[in-house]
């Protein structure tokens, strides 16, 4: 088995606050992440995928089906916008990069058929950093 | 306990099948099928898993295993096209899947059974992580 991991980016902005706090609750819990004019980041995604080696084409993975994948799922839904306002989910969810990774892992899963035919490849891991000194990773 | 070295070496490769027409390895290769070969900077890590010796708190030694990197991988690959000066890549397919398991057949009768994992980055943005024959 070979694992392939292929690296994208994309930039937003997001801002953190919950509907289950009070105003200070969020301005004690989140600090300057709960700026209500939000912020942003250049995110860097890592999606890992698993599959045996192809005898026939050495490869385990078609590498342009899945930046296909990411491309139509995660980067034109994500790059260059407000997650809080133009993401459905972070309309219910906090727009945490730990609610963020399980997004696009659920996006990715969820639309896995509409590029890959048959069992293989695999998603096993989304590896989200929200900054080079915060990383997240949310395995099957 | 896990530990880890890298090193990097600069190759040309091929991906296509002597086998198939050109337009099939287009259609499966993309540019990568291009016949006149193009390069990379390859990095390369290295895991090994063990617990540390007592007597000298070491997984593995670090001298040896740059040694042994330097003998199975770099001196035979860096700056060499693989598909034309480095078996088994003129009858296998050298893409990055098949270059990490290489590198696994190469240095893990070298490494005492400690070898763990091989990453191999073709560039940042894309790499590969081989754990051995049936993991």
């Amino acid at each position: 088995m070979i694992r392939l991991t292929r690296r994208y980016r994309f930039a937003a902005s997001h801002r953190l606050h919950s509907a289950a706090f009070s105003e200070a609750e969020n301005r004690a819990l989140y600090g300057k992440c709960n700026n209500p004019f939000g912020h942003g980041h250049n995110y860097v995604l890592e999606v890992g995928v698993r599959a045996p080696v192809d005898p026939e084409t050495g490869r385990a993975a078609d590498v342009e089906l899945l930046d296909r994948l990411v491309r139509e799922q995660v980067i034109e839904a994500f790059d260059r916008r407000n997650l809080n306002t133009e993401v459905a989910a972070f309309t219910r969810l906090v727009a945490t990069t730990e609610n963020l990774g399980r997004e696009i892992f659920r996006r990715l899963a969820g639309n896995w058929d509409s590029v890959f035919e048959g069992p293989w490849p695999v998603l096993e891991i989304v590896r989200i950093a929200e900054t080079k000194r915060n990383i997240f990773e949310v395995r099957q | 306990m896990l530990i880890t070295r890298r090193v990097d070496f600069s190759a040309s490769h091929v991906c296509a099948s002597p086998a198939w027409s050109q337009e099939r390895n287009r259609a499966v290769y993309g540019a990568e099928a291009n016949p006149q070969g193009h390069g990379h900077n390859f990095i390369l890590e290295v895991t090994l898993a063990g617990e540390p010796d007592p007597a000298s708190g070491m997984v593995f030694d670090l001298k040896r295993l740059k040694e042994i990197l330097h003998r199975e991988v770099v001196e035979p690959f860096d700056h060499r096209f693989l598909n034309r000066e480095v078996p088994p890549f003129d009858r296998v397919t050298p893409t990055l899947e098949n270059m990490a398991v290489e590198i696994w057949r190469r240095l893990e009768p070298a490494l005492d059974g400690r070898l763990h994992a091989v990453r191999l980055y073709e560039h940042e943005d894309l790499y590969v992580d081989y754990f051995g024959e049936g993991r």
